[in-house]
């Protein structure tokens, strides 16, 4: 009897294919380009890098009272952010009356939470989404301007900084998605002057800068109302932020509308709805589920956009870092001063776009392989 | 035929008919927009003549007064201010353009960047995107004009490049070329060049077809292109002539400045953009199918070829259309010029011009009207050049 085979046993990969080298092989030195590539990178990480992160961390000044804390190794002077961090997050808001803002923001925060839960049941979090959409604007209206119930009122002019570039951002989506939604319905309408009136009106804001609508708000809006009928500023600039971005949105929306086969609207029509139902029980559900990763943008878009009131001279987020800037105990720290409003503005927008994906992701039901 | 009818479901009454309820709907919108529209007329006609302001457009022959720091065409302060309008048109349309063209280069860099195989490379890119693209513009804009270009340092200490392009807090001044007698012979040389190129290009086309070979058409282009004006120029006796800036006293003078208005509008414009196109172009070059790239190989092309032949136009399909926004949306955004003062169409003539002559509606509604206007050819030649490359079907 020959022995019976027994074939050796496996060898184990070659060490330089997997690990840490296998990594750095396969990803950064596959070929003489990437090599190249890679030193290229690596050699803009070095020029970068180390003076931004010394700029930034290492020499900069975190601690003290006034600008002459600073001064020092060419670091970057953070004391500026902080002697001026309640101007930057309220704006002129009288400082006794400070706890509404904030009382304000925590609502928004406890009734926001859940929705972002993912145990909570869907029914829950569709009625908190509704009473955050119509309940709480009045709720926060009322907390910030006063008036009522013995709350010392609070003129528009005083409010600022990051309270009023939410301000503008939420009112701004609140209102534009609606509109955008009617608006989209109107374009894919069968009555040709209703699909008219909606074309010019969604072509006629998109084709303009929202730089134009804001000046023509503060402009030519005095000259069109009667006389004697005025608004106030912050009105104004929500006005033409709104129906700018609901341009926008409708056509976000009638990509979803398009998207929809035909067959929805006949089903629905033949089971005996209306028009109104059949587009808010069938078609609309789907279509808006559609375009989340489009509607996200545009709000995204909006909440840049916000930063454009200062040129008809709101001191929102942008305006009041600027303002800062150029105060003359405080001059010469318009980087930091630049680099924190970015840091904020990007923490929102990238905030807002991750939790896009993860929605995308979450609803994509039904076509999934 | 009267059982038939008998059996026919009652007609709906009047008001439940769609197509009566669809004239009415009609008809209550229509009236509601006149009369929108007409209130609109209504109070400001009121409000106009209560204030005192002549509308019309007689304004535009009358003397500006004031001038602008960076001029194309001829201006002084006793110009109209019809002049100033041209004078703002142009310097927007120059931002634009020149902002289209860093950005789409920048972006395509960059997108094509975030998809290399080098992980360092992608990721550097990907930061890129994420960064710039998630800031407003204007935030940037302000960054570049306050923090860095205004922070320059005077004329005498001005950052140099091998003394012929200057930094400082005046602007970025670069030699300036003066044309001499004889440079039309250079571009004479460039036009016959181009000429030639066409006829070659049309020339190798009929003989691939015919006979199957091909011409390296591209290279004999490049060397006809750069040799026959390079020749001529050489054989004028280069008919061209380099102004360099010059500190005198305690400022440059000659050539070529860009003031830093413009310098952080454009540099600001074409990062942001750029991040925005990066992605256009990753997601275009991603739509292609990998199977593409396998059939195109084993068909015998090669990487060249398959790039150019096979993924380049299935690609372009999937990224003109959001590009065209991209594009649009550069352009309506350059009009951020009027938070630095660059003088473009609303900063000094919706600015300005508005404020200085108080014909608000003229204003607005002329400069509203031409960046409808650019909108509109903006989007009609990208969609004939989207038709040229969009798929054609039975």
């Amino acid at each position: 009897m020959a022995g019976s085979y027994t074939p050796h046993p496996d060898l184990p990969p070659p060490a330089n294919v997997v690990g840490v080298p296998g990594w750095v092989r396969r990803n950064l030195l596959s070929s003489p380009l990437n090599i190249a590539l890679t030193v290229l990178a690596l050699y803009l990480l070095y020029v970068t890098l180390p003076p931004l992160l010394n700029w930034a961390l290492f020499n900069a000044t975190w601690t003290g009272e006034t600008r002459e804390a600073c001064q020092t190794n060419g670091g970057a002077c953070w004391v500026f952010i902080q002697v001026h961090f309640d101007q930057f997050m309220y704006g002129f808001y009288p400082e006794a009356q400070r706890w509404r803002v904030n009382i304000a923001a925590l609502l928004l925060i406890l009734g926001a939470a859940p929705l972002f839960a993912g145990r909570v049941p869907n029914k829950l979090k569709v009625r908190l989404g509704l009473g955050l959409l119509v309940i709480y604007p009045i709720i926060a209206f009322v907390l910030f301007k006063g008036g009522l119930f013995g709350l010392p009122a609070v003129d528009t002019r005083r409010w600022g900084g990051l309270l009023l570039t939410l301000v503008i951002a939420g009112v701004g989506m609140t209102a534009a998605l609606p509109l955008g939604v009617l608006l989209a319905l109107g374009r894919r309408s069968q009555m040709p002057a209703i699909q008219s009136l909606c074309v010019t009106f969604i072509e006629f804001w998109r084709g303009v800068p929202l730089i134009t609508v804001l000046f023509m708000s503060s402009v030519m809006l005095p000259l069109f109302l009667p006389e004697g009928m005025n608004f106030d500023k912050l009105l104004r600039a929500l006005i033409g932020v709104t129906l700018f971005q609901a341009a926008y949105m409708a056509e976000v929306v009638r990509g979803g509308l398009q998207a929809i086969p035909k067959g929805q609207f006949e089903a629905a029509a033949a089971l005996g709805l209306g028009y109104w139902k059949i587009m808010a029980l069938i078609v609309l559900p789907q279509a808006l589920k559609l375009v989340i990763p489009g509607i996200v943008n545009t709000f995204i878009a909006l909440f840049k956009d916000t930063s454009l009131v200062l040129i008809i001279g709101l001191f929102d987020l942008m305006n009041i870092v600027h303002n800062a800037t150029t105060n003359p105990e405080w001059l010469g720290f318009s980087t930091e001063g630049y680099v924190f409003a970015a840091a904020v503005y990007w923490l929102f927008c990238f905030s807002m776009s991750r939790y896009s994906q993860s929605l995308e992701k979450r609803l994509h039901t039904g076509h999934k392989r | 035929m009267t059982e038939q009818a008998a059996s026919l479901p009652p007609k709906p009454p009047f008001w439940n008919d769609p197509h009566i309820r669809a004239i009415v709907f009609q008809a209550v919108a229509l009236i509601a927009a006149i009369t929108f529209g007409w209130r609109i007329f209504d109070n400001t006609q009121d409000n106009l003549s209560r204030l005192g302001i002549a509308s019309g457009f007689d304004f535009l022959s009358s003397s500006a007064g004031f001038d602008i720091i960076q001029t194309l065409i001829p201006y002084s302060a006793a110009s109209s201010y019809g002049q100033v309008f041209w004078v703002a048109l142009l310097n927007t349309l120059l931002v634009s353009a020149l902002g289209i063209i860093f950005a789409t280069l920048l972006g395509f860099i960059i997108g094509v960047a975030r998809l290399s195989k080098n992980w360092l490379i992608a990721k550097l890119a990907l930061i890129y995107i994420e960064i710039f693209r998630n800031i407003p513009l204007l935030l940037q804009i302000f960054f570049w004009y306050f923090a860095v270009l205004r922070a320059m340092p005077s004329p005498r200490q001005s950052l140099s490049l091998g003394d012929t392009a200057f930094l400082n807090i005046r602007g970025l001044y670069l030699p300036a070329p003066h044309v001499q007698t004889g440079f039309g012979w250079v571009l004479a040389a460039l036009g016959i060049a181009i000429i030639l190129v066409i006829m070659l290009a049309r020339w190798a086309r009929q003989r691939q077809m015919a006979t199957g070979q091909s011409f390296p058409v591209l290279r004999m282009s490049l060397a006809l292109l750069f040799s026959v004006p390079l020749a001529v120029f050489w054989l004028m006796g280069s008919p061209l002539h380099w102004e360099y800036p010059e500190l005198r006293g305690f400022n440059f003078q000659g050539g070529l400045v860009i003031i830093p208005e413009m310098a952080s509008l454009l540099l600001a414009l074409s990062i942001y953009t750029a991040a925005f196109i990066a992605e256009i172009v990753r997601a275009g070059i991603q739509a292609v199918s990998h199977g593409q790239t396998e059939a195109s190989f084993s068909l015998g092309l090669n990487s060249h070829l398959t790039l150019r032949l096979i993924i380049l136009p299935q690609a372009l399909r999937v990224i003109i259309p959001p590009l065209t926004n991209q594009y649009l949306n550069l352009t309506k955004n350059s009009s951020l010029a009027a938070a630095i003062g660059y003088p473009d169409l609303v900063a000094a003539f919706a600015g300005t011009v508005l404020n200085q002559t108080g014909q608000a509606i003229e204003c607005i509604a002329i400069t509203m009207a031409v960046y409808l206007t650019i909108s509109l050819l903006i989007s009609l030649t990208m969609n004939w050049y989207n038709r040229q490359v969009a798929l054609v079907e039975r």
